[in-house]
């Protein structure tokens, strides 16, 4: 620690970061623009500028960039001295010369930090009184607005874009005053990341486009915190409504996961929730027709359900509570996984090397701070996309570590990218097509998944010869191999990712190896990071036995051993194949389906119940990584929908906690469940938090063209939230604190005045548990198993793809997201397709399937295998086979064909 | 002047020296001992600057040696002729330089308008090539340099040695922070020495003659001898090498030969564009890096710009700012949004819509576009000719405040 005088007060600083970041983690406030807390400093700007004094003889002073000037022990500066005080307001009045006088009409007012340093600088008056320069803006695509003269100029755009998130398509062009931030030319922004540029930009040049098709201000949106459903990374959101429809979603800081950004899926997929498709009401189905049922009547058919031989079918999109009260009420036995049965299986092995003490499940956070990373089959940037954004910034380890041998600090963030070029940390993908984060990968290895396994079984064998090598291992890999096992050798934080999604056991086993190996090595837990694909995919997991597979509750229904069967929120025609589960609805007496959309399995329904979607109710989700995090409700559904655990009857709508109670006490592994929950002695006198601003508008008045009666505030007597203004703000709990404000700091830079020192955690606490204990002692290596597959000659090894908008279910449905999405399509190297007769575009029937994908063929794809992407919903992957022969299809190109594909990964090689 | 032209008037005998065993430290030694001081503008000395790089077993394995020749001040032309009448002086500097830091990738930073310079350039190193000067094992010394020309694209910042390297980078032409300074973590992030080419052409010199006879060449307190430019209107405007600490009366009168007939001298910028204005007072002042700081002006790049009593001041100096309004980077604000107003202001004083406020405005950033408040040294430089304009030339802005035009021209 190191002491500086700042204004007269000594305080204790951090001397390995600058004078702006000590100042704001002290509280004080100084205003800046082109400082980020996560890109660093680069001195663009000059609106930080303070007095540095060489000893307390120095009168006079001179004036530093605080953001370019290291925290050193004895530094004397001031933040209120006259002179820097004057040129602050010099900076900020030329940055408002061509400033257009638009607040009143522009989407970032009321959260805008120009606004606010402007504000904080003292400039109020324009002497300008010349010609403004003005520019041109651009199509950025469905998410982003483009409004390039309120662009100061702080490149911020383009340090996070390009520097942080690895973009390639945004820019800096021109120089002196006309610089402009843009494409070469009008068109999609590519990033998967872009929607960040919302929060990045200080002002109101990059705004979200799907927002301001139905405005609100900030302080006008009803806001709690919030669990994005998008995947299992499970990033903290802050969604905000207004008048019952959601209108946006925007970070939540959280330091273990999420940090300040999300990824496009997350920020834009939020769209179902106000579809006009939602199912509204309680209904019986009988042939065509549907018949309303009262409360009563659902009650009776809950009953009816409760005796009988009923079987509950859960799901990964679904909270804890909701799985477990459909537990609750068919009994354990009877319940079972709404997953295809190979993610069954991948995901309790997931579930059981969880409870290893050899591994580590990393939090995103330590996933930055890995320097030799292994991708072991799985696709980050489409399965979990904020996990890739943070990989992007571990292979920058090594350039860290060449700043701190040259004395560079590492906050000078151009100066850190220039000493290191293009000296990274290393990190290899192992698989089956080319990816996203190849750019920033040292090794890359295109195989099929048995293969892969091959190569991973033999870099754990490599460096411990206990652990069994397979057959699988291509010779000419072995020098990848050694240098893998190297690389994870000498780092300090080695990094092993693997998952559900890629559909092998074999690499999620292999992967444990390899980290088994070097925890006996380095004798202490290795970074294991497995992925599953959706929000609760752990959390199902974990209250399903490991019998309970969704094959065997479809054979029971069909081989009558159960007739009646409760599917929760779930599309069981993208779990099983399409004839078995017809095979198995058609025995059942009685189907109910409970969901918040309609789908193939609602439309068998003899009962279909409608459920509220994520920020209609209070809800807990388990992430990749154990992490149990509380979702509160954002806003009331005005339709017949409520959470799907209260039409079970588990308890009453407003007993939300009790039911999390219940579950921590009654389901295995749940124990540590009661501590997401808020404290009570957190809120002062029985007091609540609002989910509405202070400065909330019309609450009077915004029902009065429907009758000028105020209604009452709706009550909420289950939650520590309130639907109201009043109460009091999160002050002790970070759990309740949405979106954060303070005095003068109106944007969600005020963010830093609500942690312990920037990029802290919240001074009121971490929100989010890890629920898994590690007890086990260490078990041995797995063996590998005899996985060969041999296809004949006119077959191709099948492996799935992922796309981040298109393969979750729930986002899909979002119409910004949908105009990102591509058909199925199908990957096929050059030689496979020229062999076959196919060109780019042309339509293929998929083996004996009904289904159709369109031909993509890049170089990147190893020839003898197929790449498969299944659209939303329109390939089944569980009635893909290992092998398959494709045929070309006599039908149309598909609707929306490859050349829609622009965050894909395969695009990336131009064939 | 052809390789061998050149090497009959001693050419490339600084070679001779290193091939018989002078190491680097020694050279570095003579540079620092010679007192060589950089000749782009800033003044600071050579063999200091050389210093820095790393050096020994831990050191880089790549360095680069980095030549500026985007001679873009307003009212320099010095290095031009260095480059088109004596390239291989260039060149053969330049090997002692790299060999000094043990360089082996060596670029000219040339101004894109500079066509004959690089013609010349490239046509003098496959010359020095061909006899072993460049290349591998160059003289058996196991020293290796290529010398790359690299044209700019044109942009003034390019001067700036940082921003210079991100050019050659292929990067926006923006300043680094600084530190880190080039000579550790320069371009590609290794180290690299950026010296002006006039500089370099000093090298040969002291190297081969020594550092007596450098230092015997002076008649100030600054050692050897300096390139000398006058344009304006003086008799004869041009370009000489003369001793330093020489008065700028001699420049001025003995060489340019004093204002043209029916002029008077009004005010001078000693050193190009980015210097403050010196007035006739200031004639009998050395021509030396101090002494002229004294009087509150900087030596720079030691070519004089002339204005005469017939010239509008208020119209020079807004000349001045439009140029550096339009070679901002744009990367910091001050530079970037500041110069622009300025630049507008003296519009309004040309067409005589200038007022009082905006003479404040004008005053105003003269302090705010100061030496620290910007990134890098544009905007101080611009302010120079501003700050010293606006105290000299008061009347003059007041005049066309006052007459609602510009006095000069109606």
């Amino acid at each position: 620690m190191a002491k500086v005088v700042i204004d007269g007060v000594t305080y204790e600083v951090n001397p390995d970061n600058n004078l702006l970041q000590e100042c704001l983690s002290q509280g004080l406030d100084l205003p800046y623009f082109c400082w980020h807390p996560c890109m660093g400093s680069v001195g663009a700007c000059r609106q930080c500028a303070i007095k540095q004094y060489r000893d307390a003889d120095d009168k006079n002073g001179m004036l530093v960039m605080a953001c370019m000037t290291p925290a050193t022990d004895g530094a004397i500066i001031s933040i209120d001295d006259e002179q820097a005080k004057s040129f602050r307001a010099s900076v900020i009045e030329s940055l408002m010369i061509s400033h257009p006088h638009d607040c009143p009409v522009c989407e970032e007012g009321g959260e805008c930090h120009l606004q606010d340093m402007t504000l904080m600088s003292g400039h109020n008056y324009r002497r300008y009184d010349k010609k403004k320069v003005t520019h041109r803006n651009q199509y950025l695509g469905p998410f982003l607005n483009h409004e390039m003269n309120r662009c100061i100029t702080c490149y911020r755009c383009v340090r996070y874009y390009d520097d942080y998130a690895g973009g390639t398509d945004l820019s800096a062009q021109a120089s002196h005053h006309h610089v402009y931030f843009g494409r070469h030319e009008e068109g999609v922004l590519e990033s998967e990341f872009s929607g960040n540029l919302v929060e990045v930009c200080p002002t109101g040049v990059f705004t979200d486009k799907a927002f301001s098709q139905h405005y609100s201000r900030k302080w006008d949106l009803q806001t709690a915190p919030s669990v994005c459903v998008g995947c299992s990374v499970g990033c903290n959101t802050a969604p905000g409504e207004r008048y019952g429809t959601l209108r946006r979603i925007v970070n939540r800081y959280n330091n273990e996961v999420n940090g300040y950004f999300l990824c496009d899926r997350g920020r834009f997929g939020f769209d179902f929730v106000n579809n006009e498709g939602r199912l509204r009401d309680a209904v019986k189905q009988q042939g065509d027709t549907s018949q309303a049922l009262s409360g009563e009547q659902v009650q009776s058919v809950i009953n009816e359900f409760k005796t009988g031989k009923t079987i509950g079918i859960g799901s990964p999109r679904a909270s804890n509570e909701s799985n477990f009260a459909l537990r609750a009420l068919v009994g354990e036995d009877n319940f079972y996984a709404g997953y295809s049965d190979t993610e069954h299986e991948a995901t309790q092995l997931i579930l059981q090397l969880a409870k290893d003490k050899a591994f580590h499940s990393p939090s995103i956070r330590e996933i930055e701070q890995a320097d030799a990373i292994v991708i072991l089959g799985e696709d980050v940037t489409n399965v979990a996309p904020r996990i890739a954004l943070a990989l992007r910034q571990s292979v920058r380890n090594k350039a860290l570590e060449l700043a701190s041998n040259s004395r560079i600090p590492q906050w000078q963030d151009a100066a850190v990218r220039e000493l290191a070029q293009h000296d990274r940390s290393p990190l290899s993908i192992l698989s089956t097509y080319v990816s996203r984060l190849d750019d920033v990968a040292s090794d890359r290895v295109v195989d099929t998944l048995q293969n892969l396994a091959g190569i991973a079984y033999a870099v754990a064998n490599t460096i411990a010869s206990q652990s069994p090598s397979s057959s699988d291992v291509p010779t000419e890999h072995a020098s990848v191999i050694e240098k893998i096992a190297a690389q994870l050798q000498a780092a300090k934080r080695p990094l092993l990712i693997a998952g559900s999604t890629s559909g092998n056991l074999e690499l999620i086993k292999a992967a444990a190896n390899i980290a088994r190996a070097l925890q006996q090595q380095k004798s202490t837990a290795v970074d294991l990071c497995l992925l599953v694909p959706e929000v609760n995919s752990l959390g199902m997991g974990m209250l399903t036995t490991a019998e309970n597979k969704l094959g065997r509750a479809l054979a029971k229904l069909q081989d009558g051993s159960a007739t009646q069967a409760i599917v929760l929120e779930n599309d069981l025609y993208r779990r099983a194949p399409q004839a078995t589960v017809d095979a198995a609805l058609e025995k059942a007496d009685k189907l109910l389906v409970l969901d918040q959309l309609g789908t193939a399995t609602t439309a068998k329904a003899d009962y279909v119940l409608p459920t509220t979607a994520f920020s209609e109710h209070e809800a807990s989700y388990i992430n990749y990584e154990g992490r149990a995090q509380l979702s509160f409700q954002v806003h009331r559904c005005h339709s017949g929908a409520m959470p799907a655990w209260s039409w079970l009857g588990a308890e009453q709508v407003d007993e939300f906690d009790a039911l999390v109670n219940r579950c921590a006490s009654e389901a295995k592994g749940f124990s540590n469940l009661s501590k997401i929950l808020p404290d009570p002695a957190s809120f002062i006198a029985g007091m609540k938090v609002p989910r509405q601003s202070h400065r909330y508008s019309g609450r009077t008045a915004m029902k009065a063209n429907i009758n000028v009666h105020e209604p009452k505030q709706a009550e909420d007597p289950g939650s520590v939230m309130s639907f109201s203004m009043e109460g009091i703000p999160a002050q002790k709990d970070a759990d309740v604190l949405a979106s954060s404000w303070a005095p003068g700091w109106n944007s969600n830079q005020s963010i830093s005045k609500f942690q312990d020192e920037v990029n802290g955690e919240l001074k009121q606490g971490h929100p989010g548990t890890l629920l898994i204990t590690r007890e086990t002692a260490a078990a041995g290596y797995f063996d590998p198993a005899d996985s060969s597959v041999s296809p004949s000659a006119n077959e191709l090894q099948v492996s799935l793809a992922y796309q981040i908008f298109g393969s979750d279910e729930l986002s899909a449905k979002s119409n910004s997201v949908q105009q990102r999405m591509t058909d199925a399509f199908i990957g096929l190297s050059p030689e496979d397709a020229q062999a076959r007769e196919l060109s780019q575009g042309d339509t293929v029937k998929l083996g004996t399937t009904e289904s159709n994908a369109v031909v993509c063929i890049r170089t990147g794809i190893k020839s003898g295998s197929a790449v498969i992407y299944c659209g939303d919903g329109q390939v089944n992957p569980t009635e893909l086979p290992q092998c398959i022969e494709i045929t070309k299809s006599g039908e149309q190109n598909l609707l929306r064909g490859i050349e829609g594909l622009i965050v894909s990964d395969l695009l990336e090689e131009d064939y | 002047m052809d390789i061998a032209a050149y090497e009959a008037s001693d050419g490339y005998q600084s070679l001779q020296a290193i091939a018989k065993g002078l190491s680097p430290d020694d050279v570095l030694q003579q540079v620092k001992d010679s007192g060589l001081k950089g000749r782009g503008g800033a003044g600071f000395p050579t063999g200091l600057k050389w210093s820095f790089v790393p050096r020994g077993g831990d050191a880089p394995k790549q360095k680069y040696l980095v030549v500026n020749a985007d001679e873009m001040e307003p009212g320099t032309f010095k290095d031009r002729l260095l480059m088109e009448g004596d390239p291989h002086l260039l060149i053969e500097g330049m090997i002692i330089a790299a060999y000094t830091i043990q360089a082996s990738k060596a670029y000219i930073f040339l101004r894109g308008e500079y066509i004959v310079s690089g013609q010349r350039l490239n046509r003098a190193i496959s010359e020095a090539a061909a006899r072993g000067y460049l290349g591998k094992n160059i003289l058996g010394t196991g020293f290796d340099l290529d010398i790359v020309v690299h044209t700019s694209a044109g942009r003034y910042i390019c001067g700036e040695e940082t921003a210079l390297l991100n050019a050659l980078e292929g990067k926006r032409a923006t300043p680094r922070a600084k530190p880190p300074f080039p000579q550790v973590s320069g371009l590609w992030g290794k180290p690299t020495i950026v010296n002006n080419v006039e500089t370099i052409c000093n090298l040969p010199g002291i190297i081969t003659y020594g550092v007596d006879w450098y230092h015997g060449l002076t008649k100030g307190s600054d050692h050897g001898t300096k390139l000398f430019g006058v344009s304006g209107k003086v008799k004869t405007p041009g370009c000489w090498e003369l001793p330093l600490g020489l008065p700028i009366r001699e420049l001025f009168e003995g060489y340019a030969g004093g204002m043209q007939d029916g002029l008077e001298l009004r005010g001078f910028l000693p050193g190009g564009g980015s210097t403050d204005f010196m007035l006739p007072e200031h004639l009998d002042v050395l021509l030396d890096y101090d002494a002229i700081a004294k009087v509150g002006s900087r030596l720079a790049t030691g070519t004089m710009i002339i204005l005469d009593n017939k010239t509008c001041p208020v119209g020079m100096v807004g000349n001045l700012m439009k140029f550096f309004a339009h070679e901002s980077c744009g990367f910091c604000t001050p530079c970037r949004d500041g110069l622009p107003w300025v630049d507008e202001i003296f519009n309004e004083f040309e067409s005589g819509r200038g007022s009082e406020k905006d003479l404040q405005i004008l005053h105003d950033h003269v302090d705010y576009l100061g030496p620290g408040r910007t990134f890098c040294a544009l905007a101080p430089g611009a302010t120079a000719p501003l700050g010293s304009g606006l105290k000299h030339f008061k009347e003059d802005f007041d005049q066309h405040i006052k007459q609602k035009c510009c006095p000069y021209k109606h």
